[in-house]
């Protein structure tokens, strides 16, 4: 026989049977749909991440507090050691002057607190940030004013709000020059955010609350700062700019006391994780793949015993151990595929279905593994009972009931 | 008769199956010849071992001990695919039972023995509608099992034997499931194919049957006790 033969005998006989096969097919098609869904999702996120990262302004090189590794792949070893952070403003001035390849320099420390306005409180994010901040991190002040320099060489208490954190204490009235509590500290609305994305730097801006750094550091009794960021002028300089500032840093702090790192190898870092995050989705959606073959098996054992006579009567009229055992083989190759085939279309349109509210990204590498798995599936789980077919003893078979 | 050459020809067969310790011994030394162009019936009680002769016959199993010719060719030793393409090519099979393939066209049924024989689909369609025409047919082509009657049935089940030109036919109790009316035309037709120059064997325990053909083996215990030509 001819292989477009058996495979024509194959598709044949799985439509006599529509019902059983859409069943056996079904598992397949639950997992290939899963693992397209779970893996597009994953790989969605990564991107909406990758995205919100480049947003924030590229360029950026981060100084934080304490030693931790963060290599390229590897994940860091313990958080940084923000409280007992020796980074102080100074640190920011001077890099600041430094000039060459170094743009501008900013600095911030971050608190939990809860901010209130009469009855109305919030618990958020309170940024001690200098003048500069806003400008390196592309946040822009969309009603009243921006901090100033002169806001943070006299420690003013105000305070620049996020749209969503606006809409939270004050509604729908106008919260400008209005007062509001932040710990002991009373503070007058100077400014108030454009609405924008989720930062990857670890709190939601459109919920936080900007002061004066110098202010925040009175408020919380520090004299450290957290963070110190450096915008580079160009991303080729990021390496050398990375060993100047290191180099700055040495002359006053220990080589324990500060990590310098850059947004590239915190992207890669949290790429890895979510790297992780898809194959472990995919993962768990492969394993109904594999119960989608075990499927498969089940119903073809069960379609040998019901074609007994069907293989008895085959042979008989001349048909070889080998051309039964492509026949069925071929089957549960061509349903695995067709379930496939169904579950690629079935996740792919799910996929775009949910990227109206979550960015999903179907990728190519998935489609073919999951094809190519789900061929596999049918080959694998096939070959039982194809072979238990082909060994079938022909007068028996022919007699069987 | 004996002017054409045997097309079969079994010497001395026996054939024992193991039931653990037990040995049955269902054919204890059977000879017989089968002439081109001749009907006969193998005729004998149930566990006679005619089942099991025709099954050697058939080239569907192998004989414990002694030969089986099949056109003067020694084929009582092959693998099991060289059995596969000597019955697709040249032997046809009558179930009592039709075993025709069920949710398949008659068309389809009747193909089947020509899909293992390497015919184009065009030339196998065609060879189907010829046969299924000349056992009668004709208008059935496209009707499924269960839409024919038993004696129908049959008679796809006799067009699928026949559809490869083979050079005998071995019919196992053809009318065993039939009513007597279907069962009457069933013998009537394989005469008809007979005349046209086919070579039937029938295997029957039904004296009636056998009492059609040209010539009647009777068989008991394993044994041919009675070869008996008619005229």
């Amino acid at each position: 026989m001819i292989v477009d033969e058996i495979i024509f005998l194959a598709l044949k006989s799985i439509l006599r049977n529509k019902t059983r096969s859409a069943l056996t097919m079904l598992g397949i098609i639950i997992g290939v749909a899963a693992v397209i869904l779970l893996t597009a999702l994953g790989q969605g996120i990564q991107k909406y991440v990758t995205d919100q990262f480049e947003s924030l302004g590229t360029n950026l090189v981060f100084v934080l507090p304490g030693k931790f590794a963060l290599t390229e792949g590897q994940f860091a070893q313990g958080p940084p050691n923000f409280a007992g952070s020796k980074l102080t403003l100074k640190h920011i001035e001077d890099l600041r002057k430094m000039g060459d390849i170094i743009e501008d320099a900013t600095g911030q420390i971050e608190m939990p607190s809860s901010v209130k306005y009469k009855s109305e409180s919030k618990f958020t994010t309170i940024e001690g940030v200098s003048a500069n901040f806003g400008k390196l991190f592309n946040f822009k002040v969309a009603n009243g004013r921006d901090i100033t320099d002169s806001d943070v060489n006299l420690s003013r208490k105000v305070a620049v709000l996020g749209k969503g954190l606006v809409e939270d204490l004050f509604g729908a009235s106008d919260a400008l020059g209005k007062e509001i509590s932040i710990g002991n500290g009373k503070f007058e609305v100077i400014g108030i955010l454009e609405e924008i994305g989720t930062g990857g730097i670890g709190f939601d801006v459109n919920e936080f609350v900007a002061i004066p750094i110098t202010t925040a550091q009175n408020l919380f009794g520090q004299d450290s700062i957290q963070t110190i960021a450096v915008k580079i002028k160009s991303k080729e300089d990021i390496a050398d700019a990375k060993k100047i500032i290191e180099n700055y840093l040495l002359k006053d702090l220990d080589e324990n006391e500060f990590t310098v790192i850059d947004q590239s190898s915190l992207l890669t870092t949290i790429n890895n994780i979510l790297g992780v995050l898809t194959l472990f989705l995919g993962g768990i959606a492969g394993i109904s793949l594999v119960v989608g073959g075990v499927g498969i098996m089940n119903i073809m054992l069960v379609s040998v015993t019901e074609r007994t006579r069907e293989i008895g009567l085959r042979k008989a009229v001349g048909a070889r151990p080998q051309d039964i055992l492509i026949q069925f083989l071929v089957e549960s190759v061509v349903l695995s595929i067709l379930g496939g085939i169904i579950g690629i279309l079935i996740g792919a349109g799910g996929a775009a279905l949910i990227n109206k509210f979550i960015t999903t990204s179907v990728t190519w590498w998935a489609v073919g593994l999951a094809f190519g798995v789900s061929a596999a599936v049918g080959i694998i789980f096939g070959v039982a009972p194809a072979i238990r077919a082909s060994r079938l003893n022909a007068i028996d078979a022919l007699r069987y009931e | 008769m004996t002017k054409h050459p045997p097309i079969l020809t079994v010497l001395d067969i026996t054939k024992n199956y193991y039931l653990g310790d037990v040995v049955i011994e269902a054919l204890r030394g059977v000879n017989l010849k089968i002439q081109e162009k001749e009907m006969l019936a193998i005729l004998g009680p149930s566990g006679c071992g005619k089942s099991t002769l025709m099954h050697i016959l058939g080239l569907l199993d192998e004989p414990t001990r002694g030969k089986v010719f099949l056109d003067g060719k020694d084929v009582s030793q092959l693998t099991e695919n060289q059995r596969a393409l000597l019955r697709n090519k040249h032997i046809g099979f009558v179930f009592q039972s039709f075993n025709l393939l069920a949710r398949t066209t008659a068309i389809d049924n009747v193909e089947l023995p020509l899909v293992y024989s390497n015919i184009s689909s065009s030339e196998r369609r065609k060879k189907a509608i010829e046969t299924l025409k000349r056992v009668g047919l004709g208008d059935r082509l496209e009707h499924y099992p269960t839409q024919l009657s038993g004696g129908q049935q049959q008679r796809v089940a006799i067009a699928r034997a026949l559809v490869n030109n083979p050079r005998i036919v071995l019919a196992d109790e053809p009318t065993g499931n039939l009513d007597s009316k279907s069962g009457v035309e069933i013998i009537k037709l394989l005469r008809q194919l007979n005349d046209e120059g086919n070579t039937i064997v029938i295997v029957t325990h039904d004296q009636n049957i056998a009492k059609n053909t040209k010539r009647i083996v009777y068989m008991k215990d394993g044994v041919v006790i009675k070869d008996q030509r008619q005229t």
